[in-house]
């Protein structure tokens, strides 16, 4: 065997890295030994099937991925800090932004996102559990090892350098020769795969496990965002996973898919990344929407206003996703109908927009709005959102794009949607969400220190990208000399970066003074909150509800403490819960060496652990494991103790 | 668990009843994963480069088994849930059997003329066009393959537990499963098969 093919050479930066991801290791080793908690991390984590605990495990990956995403800007912007600058290398600087575009996207926001649907939304319709919650920690390992894939790259064999996008046939093994592009189709397919059966299960649970009385049009804001982004999940990820398939052949197997001879289309690839990619962007973005529709109501102490039409605008946006890829490479050489066409459709996804812009303004006309950091976010979102909106209009035009594409701008721009529209949404969610899932909030103080921080740095981040943009600074360029002049702004955009960054520190340190000093909320209500998930302990115990709530109005937990109407009748009778297992940890972990094989072309490890996978599956259909059930007894004295009475 | 008895045995239950729901959720994500397995069929067609064209390769003999086979499989997979839904254990393994046989009689006509095609100097890496229709066909083989395994597992399941609320479910599942691959090789009989041999 090969050996040289594992190994990268020649970035002081990356052996760092390697002695750091060992010694992180030793020492997480060490400190499960030492701390005797090997058992605890698998008896209460590794198996669990709780959703819950799953969802906070996704938005702890999500968090790890933020940082490493953020690493990898702030190298970015290190390096175009200045004209010449020297600290890394066109080869690395590829691989950067490569990896900070795929990971931002689908191993922070998209997770982060699922993490907090996966808490939230059995809770808000009033459920005990997702529909399949032994397939939900299948999702939830396929993802984690997807991304353990991803991670592993950049010190074993090379990072995939051609863009997220990975357009051929630069993403080919002719022009991208190391093994960086085989992690990409293999990482993202593992937790692709993950994406789609969490989409299944979400469309389920929401549909066909809602609280007797929660009518589709009684459903909480959020609820509805999620069951329309994993309608979107449903119909995006199998185009995904056929383009990587393909990818995967082209690259490893030798077929023509998109190869520039043989009949190969190097279009076909542009084609199939962005009828799923351009959807992607509402999976990140539709959720975020409803996070924001649950804060702007909860603190403004009024209803949504418009609930009827924030639900159809959301229809109508996840209709016309599927009808705008081609604005992603209108320079690509199509014709002048097909660009008039694709740039209707994507101006036409403006409208809706706007009427949740709107009907998030008239929510908080007359409301009683209190300045909480969620609320913060949500504020600073609307205006933020509304530039990015603005300058995709502009973007929009095809003989305007002309100008535009492939510069600065266009970072500007999508910067400016997909973090107001998703990363300060999950922040804001995070917040918000945080004391129903662990019995206290995040300091005020601190959380708005780290929103002010994580505000301003953003616009000197991001508003000068702009104007290097108009000023014809091109994308994914690793150097400039002197004469364009472009060295101030990105200056300046280096200084917004390393804001952001403090920012963001402020934050996990929130996390972590919280947890020490922050009184416990024994209401389990401590915004005044209007939704289900509120109406039940803090934290959550691990059967939700003690009784299944009956539902009468929207806002069902609002109206029992306004109009007295009773969520609860019956009295508490025994659960029945389901079992943790160890089987989707297992098959999580065998796809992940079934992935490196296929990487490398290790036909027996490969063949080895695809018999592995069938096997584990089968081991799972054989399973004849109903569960158990919580004792009534059991349950009235955990209720108690969750309220601070003494039982 | 509670059964509902006034329903067949496989929708009985709510988990039943949300797995079988997921289950046509699941088979929509599947269309769409044909359909764009199609669509690249059909932008690859005509790119056949130096190497051969769908008319000079296809034979009608062996694809007009496969079709027998599969689509008689399909009747027998019915027969099955039929028997099921009567209670009858043992006809309804004997129909399952028929089933599976006859899906593995499929398979070894599809991987032989997979053979034929790679010995006349057709293959994966030859052209566009037969990248896209070993993978389309490959695919579609694939999930046959994989529906052979899952009805072996399931009438272990039936042998050893007998037809309860949750063997039931699965069984109905792998002929929703089954019918569908049904349909999709309709499509590739018609559109690959037959089209191309006009």
């Amino acid at each position: 065997m090969d050996l040289e093919r594992f190994k990268v050479h020649g970035e002081p930066l990356i052996y760092g890295a390697m002695i750091s991801i060992v010694l992180a290791t030793i020492g997480i080793i060490v400190g499960l030994t030492y701390f005797k908690k090997w058992g605890y991390l698998w008896r209460e984590w590794l198996t669990t099937v709780d959703h819950k605990k799953i969802g906070v495990m996704y938005i702890l990956a999500a968090l790890l991925m933020l940082f490493r995403g953020g690493i990898d800007a702030m190298m970015m912007r290190l390096q175009t800090a200045a004209p010449e600058m020297k600290f890394l290398d066109a080869q690395h600087y590829n691989e950067v932004f490569t990896t900070h575009g795929l990971i931002m996207i689908l191993f922070m926001a998209m997770p982060f996102i699922i993490g907090l649907m996966n808490v939230i939304i059995p809770l808000q319709i009033g459920a005990r559990d997702v529909a399949f919650p032994r397939l939900n920690a299948v999702s939830f390992w396929l993802f984690f090892f997807g991304a353990m894939l991803l991670n592993i790259s950049f010190v074993i064999g090379g990072s995939p350098d051609a863009g997220w996008s990975a357009y051929f046939p630069l993403a080919s093994l002719e022009f991208s020769p190391t093994v960086g592009n085989n992690y990409y189709s293999l990482a993202l397919q593992i937790s692709g795969i993950g994406t789609l059966i969490t989409g299944v299960n979400f469309i389920v649970t929401i549909l066909k496990m809602r609280a007797p009385g929660m009518k589709l049009m009684k459903m909480p804001m959020f609820t509805w965002s999620v069951l329309i982004t994993n309608v979107i999940i449903v119909f995006a990820f199998p185009v995904l996973t056929v383009a990587l398939a393909l990818m995967m052949f082209d690259r490893i197997f030798g077929s023509q898919f998109f190869t520039m001879a043989n009949g190969g289309m190097d279009m076909l690839w542009a084609n199939l990344f962005w009828v799923w990619g351009h959807p992607e962007v509402y999976i990140v973005v539709l959720p975020a929407f409803g996070i924001y529709s649950e804060i702007v109501a909860t603190f403004s102490k009024k209803n949504l206003y418009g609930y009827t039409s924030m639900v159809f605008s959301m229809i109508i946006i996840s209709l016309l996703s599927f009808l705008v890829w081609a604005h992603h490479f209108y320079t690509m050489g199509q014709g002048v109908m097909v660009n008039s066409f694709f740039s209707i459709t994507t101006m036409a996804i403006a409208v809706p927009t706007g009427v949740k812009i709107f009907n998030w303004l008239f929510t908080l006309r007359k409301g009683r709005i209190s300045f909480t950091t969620p609320m913060l976010y949500t504020l600073a979102f609307i205006p933020i959102f509304t530039i990015g909106g603005v300058t995709g209009v502009m973007l929009a035009m095809a003989s305007a794009d002309y100008q535009y594409h492939n510069t600065m701008f266009l970072v500007a721009h999508f910067h400016y949607v997909l973090i107001p529209g998703a990363v300060f949404a999950v922040i804001a969610g995070f917040h918000y969400w945080f004391p129903k899932v662990f019995g206290f909030r995040l300091n005020e103080r601190l959380g708005k220190h780290a929103f002010w921080w994580i505000i301003i740095s953003f616009n000197v981040t991001f508003f000068p990208l702009f104007f290097l943009g108009l000023m014809g600074m091109t994308r994914r360029m690793y150097t400039y000399s002197e004469e364009t002049g472009f060295g101030p702004l990105n200056m300046l955009s280096f200084a917004g970066a390393v804001g952001l960054a403090i920012g963001f520190v402020i934050l996990v340190y929130n996390i972590y003074w919280s947890t020490r000093y922050m009184p416990r909320d024994t209401t389990g209500d401590p915004w005044d909150g209007r939704t289900l998930e509120w109406a039940t302990n803090s934290p959550i115990p691990a059967y939700n509800f003690a009784v299944v709530p009956k539902v009468q109005t929207r806002d069902a937990f609002w109206s029992q403490k306004v109009d007295n109407i009773q969520l609860y009748e019956e009295k508490i009778t025994k659960i029945h819960m389901p079992s943790n297992t160890g089987k989707p940890f297992i098959l999580g972990a065998i796809f992940f060496v079934f992935g490196f094989s296929l990487v490398f072309s290790l036909w027996i490890p490969a063949i080895l652990s695809g018999i592995g996978i069938l096997i584990v599956m089968a081991a799972m259909s054989f399973d004849r494991d109903h569960g158990f059930y919580i004792p009534a007894e059991e349950v009235i004295a955990t209720e108690k103790k969750l309220r601070g009475e003494t039982v | 668990m509670k059964i509902d008895a006034s329903k067949p045995l496989e929708y009985s239950t709510e988990e039943n009843n949300n797995k079988i729901f997921g289950f046509w959720i699941f088979l929509g994500a599947e269309i769409a994963l044909f359909a764009t397995l199609f669509t690249v069929y059909f932008v690859m067609v005509n790119r056949f480069a130096s190497g051969p064209s769908g008319p000079e390769i296809f034979e009608i003999g062996p694809v007009l088994i496969e079709t027998f086979l599969l689509l008689s499989s399909s009747f027998t997979i019915g027969l099955a849930v039929h028997a099921m839904r009567h209670g009858y254990k043992k006809a309804m393994m004997v129909f399952m059997a028929i089933t599976l046989l006859m899906g593995l009689g499929f398979l070894g006509i599809e991987i032989m003329e997979f053979f034929t095609y790679v010995h006349e100097g057709a293959t994966l890496q030859t052209s566009g066009f037969l990248s896209s229709l070993f993978v389309l066909l490959g695919t579609h083989g694939a999930h046959v393959t994989f529906g052979f395994l899952w009805g072996t597992g399931i009438m272990i399941q039936l042998w050893r537990q007998g037809i309860n609320p949750a063997t039931a479910n699965k069984s109905f599942i792998f002929s929703l499963y089954w019918h569908f691959l049904d349909v999709v090789w309709i499509f590739i009989f018609s559109f690959v098969y037959l089209k191309g041999m006009m």
